[in-house]
């Protein structure tokens, strides 16, 4: 049976993991990666004057999460507006179906089915 | 019992309302089959339907035989993963083939599986409509975009290494679809999709065939607000859990 808590990071099936990757759920590991992405970018952003990195790294690096969030919606109507260009559209297939139930209704008729 | 040999397919068809199709699908999947010399069953789970399409079946099992035809209908509409279980209690095959019995599914895909099956050895061969030239016949652009956007959405948040999560037009090894039966929880689309992402979790592969999807029923239902809101519910709930 399914575990109830999406967050418990001990699977509850039988199941024994081959890999952390295996035993974690998907938001698990969108979690664990933002988290680890996340605090990287505020250690270098944030950090105290002392430690800061040189000026020019700075400045693109505290707009970047907005960039990536960007970044990504472009890419996702990119490729779904690709995909839906080029989703086949299946004219011979459907004119053949015709065809097949033409010649399975005459042969189901001659076999003694009665419609 | 008739002697079964190791490549015989079990075809799995849940009816409800399907006095016209029903012998349609029955003949072009005995043609297909007896074509490419493939042993097979045929397993109708009618759900009591009112349309008369129990006396249909019993004609075909007439025509084509009691060991061909297996009829085994339930009292009444419930649903796709249930008919699954208690069609499966029937089959004799190694294989099981899962699929539409409206036609939107052609059997003659069913002998490109099993190529596809043996080529890799795969537990389960998906059909696509999204890969090479799979496709769709008889959908509008506003239909189209809400599935690319729908398996778009699946992809990144799953990541299931399938192209086509919600297609259910499916060959399976007989034991995995049974491991995978066990596991499955959800119901309507969103079932098809766990039925994938369980089955890369228990470490069984996939195997993808281009098909056609022939959807005739179109202006008469389908892709309401509510059934939108339940996948994406689901495919949360996907996200969540697996």
């Amino acid at each position: 049976r399914l575990s109830s808590f999406p967050f418990s990071p001990f699977p509850l099936s039988p199941l024994t993991p081959l890999s952390p990757q295996a035993a974690m759920t998907k938001l698990a590991q969108w979690l664990c990666g933002l988290a680890l992405l996340g605090s990287a970018w505020a250690a270098l952003a944030l950090a105290p004057p002392g430690l800061q990195p040189p000026a020019p790294l700075r400045q693109a690096l505290l707009p970047l999460p907005v960039y990536l969030l960007v970044a990504f919606g472009c890419y996702s109507l990119a490729t779904v507006g690709y995909r839906l260009a080029t989703f086949n559209d299946c004219e011979e297939a459907a004119a053949e179906l015709q065809e097949h139930i033409r010649a399975a209704r005459a042969d189901l008729q001659r076999r003694g089915l009665r419609l | 019992m008739a002697a079964r040999g190791p490549g015989r397919v079990s075809v799995l068809l849940r009816t409800y309302d399907e006095r016209d199709n029903l012998p349609l699908v029955v003949w072009l999947l005995a043609r297909t089959f007896s074509d490419s010399g493939i042993d097979f069953e045929i397993i109708i789970i009618d759900d009591g339907s009112p349309d008369g399409t129990q006396e249909v079946a019993q004609q075909l099992e007439k025509i084509y035989g009691s060991d061909k035809i297996l009829l085994r209908p339930r009292a009444k509409k419930l649903g796709l993963g249930t008919a699954y279980i208690h069609g499966m209690k029937y089959a004799t095959g190694n294989f099981i083939v899962i699929m539409d019995a409206d036609l939107s599914h052609h059997p003659k895909f069913i002998p490109e599986f099993i190529r596809k099956q043996k080529e890799g050895n795969f537990d389960i061969v998906s059909g696509t409509r999204y890969k090479g030239n799979g496709g769709v016949y008889g959908w509008d652009l506003k239909r189209k975009l809400i599935s690319r956007g729908a398996n778009f959405l699946t992809q990144v948040l799953l990541r299931p290494g399938a192209s086509d999560l919600t297609g259910s037009f499916r060959l399976y090894r007989k034991e995995v679809l049974q491991k995978l039966m066990e596991k499955c929880v959800s119901k309507g689309y969103v079932f098809q999709m766990e039925m994938i992402v369980r089955a890369r979790q228990l470490g069984f592969t996939v195997g993808e065939v281009p098909i056609s999807f022939v959807d005739r029923v179109y202006g008469e239902s389908k892709l309401g607000g509510n059934e939108i809101v339940s996948f994406l519910k689901g495919l949360l709930t996907l996200f969540a859990t697996t």
